[in-house]
Parts: C-alpha cells; sequence; structure tokens
C-alpha cells in the first residue's frame, strides 16, 4: 500500500513540470482570454457575434465552407495518390514519396508563396495562359488562391495517414470480393474505402481544422475574402477591439476542436465495431 | 494485363500531384538564382540574392535556431517524463492530462497567441525577449514530442525491464535514466528532430509574439514576401528550404530504420 502509494507521489511528480508550465502558459491565459470575450462593448453578447454581425458571420461561413471544400478535395486526391504509392512498387517510387512529403514541414507563409509563385501576378500559370491565349490568369490572390494554398499544405499530410492505412488493410478480403465476382469499383466501394473509414475520417478532422485555423497562407496571399483568423488579427492589431479578437478566437477553437473530437469518436466507434 | 492502363492512369495522376507541390519549389529557388526573375535565368544566374537575405535576416536566423534548440531541450524534461507517467499509469486522470496537453495544438495558434499576450502583455521584459516565443513554441511542440516518446514507451514491455533493474538494487534514477531513456531512445530522437523541425517552421503563434528584436525565420520570410522583390523574397526561401532539408531527411531515415516494411522496400 505504501509503496503503491509512493509510486503515485513519484508519477505525480514527474508529470508536475509538465502541467505547471501549462498551467501558467496556456491555462491560465486561456482563461484570461474568454473573460476578455466577454469584457468588450458588447458584453458576453459578443461570443454570439459571430453568428448576429453580418460581417463576421460572412467570414465564419466563407471559412467554413472554404475548409470543408479543401477537405473533400484533399481526401479525393491523397486518397488515389496514397493508394497508389503504397499498392505499387516502381522504379523511382521512394523519390516520389519523399517529394511529396516535402512540403509537410513549410510554415503557412511559405504555402502561400508557392501559391503566389504558380499562380501570381509573375506566376507560371499566367506566363503560360499569357503565352497562350494572351491574357494572364492570376488568382491567387482570391478564393481560388487559398483554395490552392489549402490543398497544398494538406495533401501531404493525408498521403502519409493514407499510405498507413492502407498498409494495414487486409488484402485477403479484397481478394475474397473479387473471387466473389465484385468488380474493381465494387472492391472499393464495398471493402476498401469502409476498411479506410477511420484513417479517412481523423485525416479529414485533422485537415478541417488546420484549414480553419490557417492564418500564415491568407496572411501571405493579403486576399479580398477575410477567413476568421485574418479578421481575427485585423480586429486585433489594427482596431484594438480585444473583446471581440478574443470572444471569435475562443469560438474558432471550440470549432477546431470539436471538429478533431467528434472524428475522433466516429472513427473510434468504427475501430472497435471493426474489432 | 488489363491493369496495365489502370496502373499508367495512377502514376500519371500521382506524379502530375507531385508536380503541383514541386513546381513552385524548384520556381522559387530559381528565382532567388537569377538576376531578374521577370526575364528569366536567361538574365543570369547570382548569389547577390541569397547574400542580400544573409546581410539582412542572418540575426533571425540564429534566432530561429537558438529557440529551436531551446524548444527541444525543454520539451525533452517536460516530455519524456510525462510520456513515462502515461505509459507507466493508462488511466482516466492520464488520459485527461494528455487530452489538456494536446489542446495547443488542437486550438489555433492565434487564440494561444492572444492568450499569452493579454496575460503577460505588461511585463515587458518577458514581452520583448525571445523566451516569450520560446514559451509559444514549447506549448505547441511539446504533444508531438509526447506522442512521440508514448508511443514507443507502449510497445516496450517497461514494467518488466524496470522490475528486473529493481531486483538488481537499481534505484528509481538509474532505471529511469539507464533502462528507460535508453530504451525510447528512437521515439525520443523521433520526438526531438519533429520539435526542431517545427519549431523553425511554426508561423502563426510567433507572427503575434514577435517584436521587431525578435524576429524568426519564418517572420522574416513573410517580412520579405511583402516588402521586398520577388527575387529576394525567394532567396530567403532557398535558406529556409537549405535549413529543414536535413532535418526532413533525418525524419524519414529514422523513420525507415524503424519500421520493416519501408526498409524492405529500401533493398533493391
Amino acid at each position: 500500500m505504501a509503496a503503491v502509494a509512493r509510486g503515485d507521489v513519484r508519477m505525480g511528480l514527474l508529470a508536475l513540470p509538465a502541467l505547471t508550465v501549462f498551467g501558467a502558459f496556456w491555462l491560465l491565459p486561456m482563461a484570461r482570454l474568454v473573460s476578455v470575450g466577454a469584457s468588450g462593448p458588447r458584453g458576453a453578447a459578443a461570443y454570439l457575434a459571430i453568428v448576429t454581425d453580418r460581417n463576421y458571420f460572412a467570414s465564419l461561413a466563407s471559412t467554413v465552407v472554404l475548409s470543408i471544400a479543401v477537405t473533400f478535395a484533399t481526401l479525393v486526391v491523397s486518397g488515389i495518390a496514397g493508394m497508389f504509392l503504397q499498392r505499387n512498387d516502381f522504379f523511382g517510387r521512394n523519390v516520389l514519396v519523399s517529394l511529396l512529403t516535402f512540403p509537410l514541414a513549410f510554415p503557412g507563409v511559405v504555402v502561400g508563396f508557392m501559391v503566389i509563385m504558380l499562380a501570381g501576378r509573375q506566376g507560371l500559370i499566367g506566363s503560360i495562359t499569357d503565352r497562350l491565349f494572351g491574357s494572364k490568369l492570376v488568382f491567387a490572390y482570391s478564393i481560388a488562391g487559398l483554395f490552392v494554398g489549402y490543398l497544398y499544405f494538406s495533401i501531404p499530410r493525408v498521403i502519409l495517414t493514407v499510405m498507413a492505412a492502407v498498409e494495414k488493410l487486409d488484402r485477403a478480403l479484397e481478394e475474397a470480393a473479387r473471387s466473389l465476382g465484385a468488380n474493381p469499383w465494387q472492391v472499393l466501394r464495398d471493402v476498401v474505402l469502409p476498411g479506410l473509414r477511420p484513417a479517412l475520417i481523423s485525416a479529414g478532422a485533422i485537415c478541417f481544422a488546420t484549414s480553419m485555423g490557417a492564418f500564415g497562407t491568407a496572411f501571405t496571399l493579403a486576399t479580398n475574402i477575410n477567413v476568421l483568423p485574418i479578421t481575427i488579427y485585423t480586429e486585433f492589431t489594427n482596431y484594438a477591439n480585444f473583446g471581440i479578437a478574443a470572444a471569435l478566437s475562443i469560438v474558432l477553437g471550440i470549432i477546431t476542436w470539436t471538429a478533431l473530437a467528434l472524428a475522433r469518436t466516429l472513427a473510434g466507434a468504427t475501430v472497435a465495431a471493426a474489432a | 494485363m488489363k491493369a496495365a492502363p489502370r496502373f499508367v492512369a495512377q502514376l500519371a495522376f500521382t506524379v502530375l500531384v507531385c508536380a503541383f507541390l514541386i513546381v513552385p519549389v524548384v520556381l522559387s529557388v530559381l528565382a532567388g538564382l537569377s538576376e531578374n526573375f521577370f526575364v528569366g535565368v536567361r538574365s543570369g544566374l547570382t548569389l547577390r540574392w541569397v547574400g542580400q537575405v544573409w546581410s539582412l535576416y542572418s540575426q533571425s536566423i540564429f534566432l530561429s535556431l537558438g529557440i529551436a534548440l531551446a524548444c527541444v531541450a525543454a520539451t525533452l524534461v517536460l516530455g519524456v517524463p510525462v510520456a513515462y507517467v502515461l505509459a507507466r499509469r493508462p488511466g482516466r486522470v492520464t488520459r485527461l492530462f494528455e487530452e489538456l496537453l494536446v489542446l495547443p495544438v488542437a486550438v489555433p495558434g492565434l487564440a494561444t497567441a492572444l492568450a499569452l499576450i493579454l496575460f503577460y502583455g505588461e511585463w515587458r521584459g518577458f514581452r520583448a525577449s525571445w523566451l516569450f516565443i520560446l514559451v509559444g513554441h514549447v506549448l505547441f511542440t511539446l504533444p508531438f514530442m509526447v506522442r512521440s516518446v508514448l508511443a514507443v514507451m507502449a510497445a516496450i514491455d517497461l514494467a518488466t525491464l524496470e522490475e528486473a533493474a529493481a531486483s538488481l538494487g537499481a534505484g528509481f534514477a538509474s532505471r529511469f535514466f539507464g533502462v528507460v531513456v535508453p530504451n525510447a531512445r528512437h521515439g525520443i530522437l523521433a520526438g526531438a528532430l519533429m520539435v526542431l523541425t517545427l519549431s523553425v517552421g511554426e508561423f502563426n503563434i510567433t507572427w503575434m509574439l514577435h517584436t521587431p528584436l525578435t524576429k524568426t525565420i519564418p517572420v522574416g520570410l513573410a517580412d520579405a514576401y511583402a516588402s521586398l522583390r520577388l527575387e529576394v523574397g525567394s532567396a530567403y526561401t532557398i535558406v529556409f528550404f537549405v535549413m529543414i532539408i536535413p532535418l526532413l531527411v533525418a525524419m524519414q531515415w529514422l523513420a525507415r530504420e524503424r519500421s520493416p516494411a519501408m526498409a524492405r522496400r529500401d533493398e533493391r
């Protein structure tokens, strides 16, 4: 009994430094942020401003729509590429995998710059269309540019997740389906995709949450569309509306956290059901 | 042989995705090395822009490296013991603790940064020092260190190993540093590389926390993109690539070392 207690004390002491740092530098500041959110001229109603104020709601809506679109596009693109890379062995495969995962470490600002390189005023797409049709196609600074940028930083992450999940699939199930006369589409729809479901759900949630909170890419592109993080930043820095900035960032945090928690419950339940 | 066209189509698609990711990288490298990007590589290759970046931003490069190394040290000291606790005492309390530590990753960096500024902004000395940025980076990277170490610790039978050491008379400190840490070294190394890479590239928190005297590489990049000519921004991007490539290569190498499936593929 005494030994157990001593072990518990030791475990507590081992966790104490991290707990202290986390409490002092995250929990306390966050608690302050929540109270600052209710301290502005609107009071606690600031937390509802995201739906009652037309500008904030427009910002929220465009961010959500953009993030959902990016999530689905990424899942399709990375699903195809990841499945292919995990299932086939060919010359140059490892190089492809390395190249596809290289942008993982890029901060959002660099991703924004990559979009400028592709679709900016001096970008590749512009100079190609200029030569072909005599007019420059420039979309880096519009919502299409944001979409391309978010796709850019999402694809590498999701490809890695898909590859790991495909590796764990039981190929005997696919063989069985095939021997029972299923065509490739049926195998994909009824065997492969259900098997990948947990991985796709959790990768999709991470993709959605990252897109909702992405700041650097939008900051570099300086688009006319105000995604929520840019709105928060502008309220804080340009207008010194600390209350609104705090309230909006808390709401944004709740949205991303909920998306991640929900996905974990869904994916976890599926895993349990499959086992 | 019916599968051949499907293989070709999928390969073409994958190569196209790869081109989408890599072509802009190549373009920016070319832009950073050419005399005038608008004219093209024809205008001649030069290291002038890289030199200019070095003279303008060398301080931010060293600051970033310093913060990244300090961040690794801090996450090791804070994270390895936590991973050990989570591995040895799986339960509701430790689960909750893990959930808490992940919050700074689950919530956008902007929120964490605002919270830090509103709470500690009045402490001028702290606010203006690089330690303020370090705090943000440690909060953001700690979960990655804990997870990496925990993944390895959960896969080995720590309890038996420790019991054996204890039966030979080893006290807790010598068990921890002589048995636990060496057995988890792969996870610790992978976690350290991850933390280093994340810290060097962190922007969302850092942009809010930085001051004119504490600019890290990504902050300098944003600066250069917004206010300097395209060639200089590109040259700065080259400097960033040069810094992260060794880290990424090391991480991939480590991952292959540990995964037999990947290792098999390497035997040509």
